[in-house]
């Protein structure tokens, strides 16, 4: 009856989930809106090492805990010990980056393991104290779906409304510290207050979520959300927004999984469904994808090869006669292939591409013919062409021989708007300028590419 | 109140010393901005003119030396600047659009945890079309060209609506399009009297550009009028020894009061 189970456990309807679920989703939706910036400050690596400079502040909370009498594993208790070694972590990384040459990868690279050694340690050795039993406490390294008391549950969910509500309320600060540190200097601003600020925010995030994610993967939990948001969208205001999304999501969802079974650390469950909306965000977001990008790149190749084959068919025609205007006659595959050494495959490609666009027409013969609006097209785009290298001649002092190459690559992205000024730029009525081909005045107007 | 350094003066740099890693990148700075000009900073790379700017905006520790805006250490007269860093210095990649960078120019006299709100962005909207692109208001930032950007960075600095600009190489890498809008639009506001200091490299530009010069070497070489200032010798004391300059240099000495 597992399926029943997951359904009820992530519909919180089953009793003893129902907080550590509720409460990792949270946690998720907060990670992901500070994460964003800590992303953005390109300052992971510190998180990380934070998060790892948090297990010695937890062995010795225990420790001084047990020795005074309390229990060991009182939460906020182990929370404050976290915080006090995570932020001694930070500190540490500063003052290396401060007062040594070393570069800040060596130095949070050093910190990170020192802490995350001397936590692991004193782990060890807390592990003697009679009485208390310290049993547990490694799962702040891989985290574990403990069953959440309601104390803890109120705990967590007060630092994470604190951290979210700052985080909101300084959005602009941490934006303009983010984007340009040194303009917000100038402006005022204190920023290395912001920047303590923001450490700050991602320690809160990392203290809570050390129980059910682990000091290890947390880091996960702060970076993976912004970078797949990230591939959707070129706001901040939606980057924002999705990464509080996809962090609950991947909360919720891993949580919910491994409270199935017991023997999954959450903490692992939580990041590999993290990184499973990342990769499919990756694929398929639609602001920087792979896809939709190598989507874009297709089309416009199929363009160039199109404009290619078009210009060709039509400086062919005009060699071909001496007459204006000049006849659409229909022409041999070999005259096509011999003017710009194509492949006899690519050839077939491109023709078959622009039958289908109804460009070429094929006779019975053989030979290829322009259709009507082929025809049209073509026209349009060899006097573009033209233009375009009559204005690298004029401006860019390229010699006109080298100039069709040039030509060439930016033809294909010229908008109706860009002729219109090339055209008033170069003032046709005035030939003053060798052209390596002729420039029809607008005979057929249709010089401006038409909207698509 | 130093008799060399009179409190009229947008900019006054007294004694300033910069190092690096304890290696000097600037010796004794003395120098004077009189107000209302349009003035070039002008040395070889390494000179230490983008630290020069930097230093007097506290954006890098100064050694030893003074820096006083009309009379008055920095902190007290941020109002009165604008800053604009060179465009490499930012990650263009941020997801932030054209509109939302000029309208961080904005955030200074907005204030703390206030929301940007329909005046800032119609501000920012008029900066943008003022130097000419305000089309590309929503555009994200990366999908600009690099002249945009730059015109971008002019536009947030525009509605700071202060009395000095500080550029750091506001002509590097842009199209002759930009560098034509971005010196028409220093020359308007030089013709509002405001002061601008421009870091520069183009030593063909300088005197048509300028009209008040400093040249930079580490220390300051001379600085004056640019009628003045301007000449073979002094550009040989700063750019001296560096031998593929000298054909830089004769070009632009040839400009000289021809511009």
């Amino acid at each position: 009856m597992t399926w029943e189970l997951l359904r009820e456990t992530l519909l919180l309807e089953q009793h003893n989930t129902r907080l550590p679920v509720l409460g990792v989703a949270f946690l998720g939706a907060t990670a992901g809106l500070v994460g964003s910036f800590l992303l953005l400050r390109k300052q992971s690596l510190l998180g990380d090492a934070l998060s790892h400079a948090t297990l010695p502040g937890i062995g010795i909370a225990f420790a001084v805990m047990s020795i005074m009498g309390f229990s060991g594993k009182n939460l906020p208790g182990l929370l404050v010990g976290a915080t006090i070694t995570g932020l001694l972590g930070v500190l540490l990384v500063l003052a290396i980056r401060k007062t040594t040459r070393l570069k800040d990868d060596a130095a949070m690279g050093i910190v990170l393991s020192v802490f995350f050694g001397l936590g692991v340690a004193i782990l060890k050795m807390v592990e003697r104290i009679p009485g208390q039993s310290a049993a547990g406490l490694d799962g702040f390294i891989y985290g574990k779906t403990a069953s959440m008391v309601w104390s803890d549950f109120i705990l967590i969910t007060v630092i994470l409304v604190v951290t979210t509500a700052v985080t909101i309320a300084i959005l602009k600060e941490l934006t303009l510290l983010c984007f340009d540190a040194s303009f917000a200097s100038v402006q005022g601003w204190p920023t290395l207050w912001l920047d303590i600020i923001l450490m700050a925010l991602v320690t809160s995030v990392t203290v809570v979520g050390l129980q059910a994610v682990g000091l290890i993967l947390i880091i996960a939990f702060l970076i993976t959300p912004p970078t797949a948001a990230r591939f959707w969208t070129n706001r901040l205001g939606w980057m924002l927004l999705l990464s509080a999304t996809i962090g609950a999501i991947s909360g919720w969802l891993g949580v919910s999984i491994s409270a199935l079974y017991s023997n999954l650390p959450a903490g692992a469950i939580i990041v590999i469904s993290a990184a499973i909306i990342f990769l499919f965000s990756m694929i398929f977001g639609t602001a920087r994808g792979v896809l939709p990008r190598y989507l874009r790149h297709l089309q416009l190749k199929r363009k160039v090869g199109r404009q290619h084959l078009l210009r060709s068919t039509y400086e062919i025609l005009e060699n071909s006669q001496k007459n204006k205007p000049l006849k659409n006659l229909p022409i041999s595959m070999e005259l096509l292939r011999k003017h710009r050494f194509w492949s006899k495959g690519e050839l077939l490609t491109l023709i078959r591409q622009a039958r289908s666009e109804d460009h070429i027409e094929r006779q019975p013969s053989g030979e290829l013919r322009l259709s009507e609006s082929g025809f049209g097209e073509a026209s349009r785009i060899t006097r573009n062409h033209r233009l375009w290298e009559l204005y690298l001649i004029k401006y860019a002092d390229i010699a006109p021989s080298h100039v069709d190459r040039d030509a060439d690559m930016v033809e294909h992205l010229l908008g109706a708007e860009i002729v219109h000024q090339l055209e008033a730029e170069l003032d046709l009525s005035k030939p003053t300028i060798d052209s390596p081909h002729t420039i029809e005045p607008t005979e057929l107007g249709l010089q401006s590419e038409p909207t698509t | 109140m130093r008799p060399e350094h009179p409190p009229e003066l947008p900019l006054a740099v007294h004694d300033l010393t910069v190092a690096y890693h304890r290696k000097p990148v600037l010796w004794d700075v003395e120098l004077n901005i009189p107000e209302g000009t349009l003035s070039g900073i002008v040395g070889p790379n390494g000179a230490g003119k983008s630290t020069l700017l930097k230093a007097c905006l506290e954006l890098i520790p100064k050694t030893s030396g003074e820096v006083l805006i009309y009379g008055k250490p920095y902190a007290d007269q941020r109002d009165l600047i604008a800053y604009v860093p060179q465009r490499e210095s930012v990650d263009w990649d941020f997801p932030v659009s054209a509109l939302d960078v000029v309208t961080m120019g904005t955030y200074r006299k907005l204030g703390w945890f206030k929301r940007i709100t329909r005046p800032q962005r119609q501000q920012a909207l008029e900066a943008l079309e003022k130097v000419g692109i305000g089309h590309l208001a929503k555009r994200q930032i990366s999908q600009l060209s690099g002249g945009q950007q730059q015109r971008v960075f002019l536009a947030r600095a525009l509605v700071q609506e202060a009395e000095i600009y500080f550029m750091d190489e506001p002509f590097s890498a842009v199209d002759a399009a930009t560098e034509q809008a971005i010196i028409e639009l220093l020359q308007e506001l030089n013709a509002q009297g405001k002061t601008v200091l421009c870091v520069h490299h183009d030593l063909a530009t300088v005197s048509r550009y300028f009209d008040y010069l400093v040249l930079l070497n580490m220390r300051v070489v001379a600085s004056g009028p640019t009628s003045e200032t301007f000449t073979r010798e002094n550009l040989q004391k700063t750019y001296g020894g560096k031998l593929n300059l000298l054909d830089d240099v004769a070009q632009a000495l040839k400009n000289v009061g021809h511009p």
